[in-house]
């Protein structure tokens, strides 16, 4: 097998370097990628959206059909995993520990024993492969999480003048939960964004980007073209689109922040939703 | 040595995409362990995007967004030349979420395939089904 | 950018991507592929494409290398391969 992949890569990348003589020149600016459309969309972009970075109002606007795909792509992903590994566990099918917090004592329960009560003040559950000694780990993350997540919602909303937007923005609030979920323990981070949540996010945040384009749609435009909303908003044709691309992009950032959650849920416990990394 | 460095900075990205490529199509077909083949897989990916920000790029040209008075309505013409093609960069930036997406869930099918046959590799793994079948 | 140093970083990206498969413990090609991403990222940062950069650094130097990590912790570290 490793000879045949080896005469298979060989024979293919042999190929293509050949022909790379027929490509243009790194950094042509007269190659047909770069002659065609994007001039228009560099020339006219700020007078259209009113968006100086260029790559948020093509991502947005004028391709913006194609990025509700992607998000529900994104979506779709986060079910597959779900559907792929959740089950439903019992309490009591595992071996647990559990710490007597007056005490000091760690207990084993095996499988079968009773359970302490969930919220119990004299026991805390601890996970299989415990480790003591995380005080800075722990507090590192409490100072450092709640400044990646304002850089998180500026990088949503100031997506229209600098580097970022929905995307980026989302996977940098998915990042400081996991971060929270790492530093503390999985059970803890369910608590606060529970699965439920993630789902409903999610779907929120594809709901948010479809509902934006079907409101256009009612207000007698073309799907997804936000100038239709100007009315609504009670700005200029140009300014809705301004904000309309702010909308879907607020929409990007629920969808993908959800699912990132939630397909580290699933990853990290291997469907169980109770030990994780 | 100064004629060489432009001849090679012309077609170098090119170069290394292919061999990313390549690279990442080898995990996918020779390597034995399903993790490897999926980091094959993202290889893989990467090198596609790689291949469409080295066309965008345009020597000379400055990042996709357009300078000048950002809040005012009057601005100057804008010269397509003096900017990087964006249309690119939109289009990839969005297949890099989907990628980990999809990474998400090619690990999900391996996290199953193991609770299944206690193995990563595909070998063991065939063997496993023709003993099954076998039987 | 036609500096050697664009040229470096790309040959960077070809040596830690051998690295990534070469490495016969599933961990350690996780954390080497961690390091692959980040380099592509410096890659294309200097080729112009910020947002992508931005993404990449995100997605594929944090997020992958955690949700690949996972995937380890819960089947094995060893590989044939």
């Amino acid at each position: 097998m490793k000879f045949l992949a080896m005469i298979a890569v060989v024979l293919t990348g042999g190929l293509l370097i050949f022909h790379t003589g027929a490509f243009p020149d790194f950094g042509d600016a007269n190659s047909p990628a770069n002659t065609y459309l994007s001039p228009y969309y560099l020339e006219n972009g700020q007078a259209d959206t009113h968006a100086p970075n260029v790559v948020t109002s093509v991502l947005a606007d004028y391709r913006g059909y194609d990025t509700m795909f992607e998000t529900t792509v994104v979506f779709a992903a986060g079910l597959a995993c779900f559907f792929l590994l959740r089950r439903k566990q019992k309490p009591g099918d595992t071996p647990r520990m559990y710490r007597h917090l007056p005490t000091g004592v760690t207990l084993h329960i095996k499988e079968g024993g009773t359970l302490p009560a969930e919220d119990s003040a004299v026991f805390r559950r601890l996970d299989s492969e415990f480790v003591p000694h995380q005080i800075i780990i722990k507090n590192t993350c409490r100072i450092v999480i709640p400044f990646i997540q304002i850089f998180a919602l500026y990088v949503v909303a100031h997506g229209h003048y600098s580097p970022g937007g929905g995307f980026q923005g989302g996977v940098l609030l998915a990042a400081s939960f996991i971060l929270y979920a790492i530093s503390h323990d999985l059970r803890r981070a369910i608590r606060r964004f529970p699965e439920k949540v993630a789902a409903l996010f999610g779907s929120m945040g594809v709901l948010i980007y479809a509902g934006t384009g079907v409101l256009c749609l009612l207000f007698g435009a073309n799907f997804l073209n936000y100038e239709a909303l100007a009315p609504l908003l009670g700005v200029s044709p140009v300014m809705a689109r301004s904000h309309g691309i702010l909308i879907v992009e607020i929409g990007v950032a629920f969808a993908v922040m959800a699912v990132i959650i939630w397909i580290y849920y699933n990853l990290s416990s291997a469907g169980k939703h109770d030990e994780g990394l | 040595m100064n004629d060489l460095l432009p001849l090679i900075a012309d077609k170098y990205n090119y170069w290394i995409y292919i061999v990313l490529m390549m690279l990442g199509l080898y995990a996918m077909i020779g390597k034995n362990n399903l993790v490897k083949k999926i980091i094959g897989m993202n290889i893989f990916q990467t090198s596609i995007i790689l291949f469409y920000v080295s066309i965008a790029y345009k020597k000379g040209g400055t990042l996709p967004i357009i300078m000048g008075d950002a809040h005012g309505g009057g601005h100057a013409a804008v010269h397509a030349a003096d900017y990087i093609n964006p249309l690119p960069h939109c289009l990839m930036l969005t297949a890099i979420v989907v990628s980990v997406a999809t990474l998400g869930v090619a690990l999900a099918l391996a996290i199953k395939i193991y609770r299944q046959y206690g193995t990563l590799e595909e070998d063991d793994i065939n063997h496993q089904i023709r003993m099954q079948a076998g039987q | 950018m036609t500096l050697p140093i664009d040229l470096a970083i790309l040959t960077l990206v070809v040596i830690s991507g051998i690295g990534a498969l070469a490495v016969k413990d599933l961990l350690g090609a996780s954390i080497v592929f961690s390091a692959y991403s980040f380099l592509m990222c410096l890659a294309w940062a200097s080729m112009g494409a910020v947002d992508v950069a931005f993404t990449e650094a995100a997605v594929g130097a944090g997020v992958s290398t955690v949700f690949c990590v996972a995937a380890v912790f819960h089947t094995t570290r060893r590989t044939k391969d």
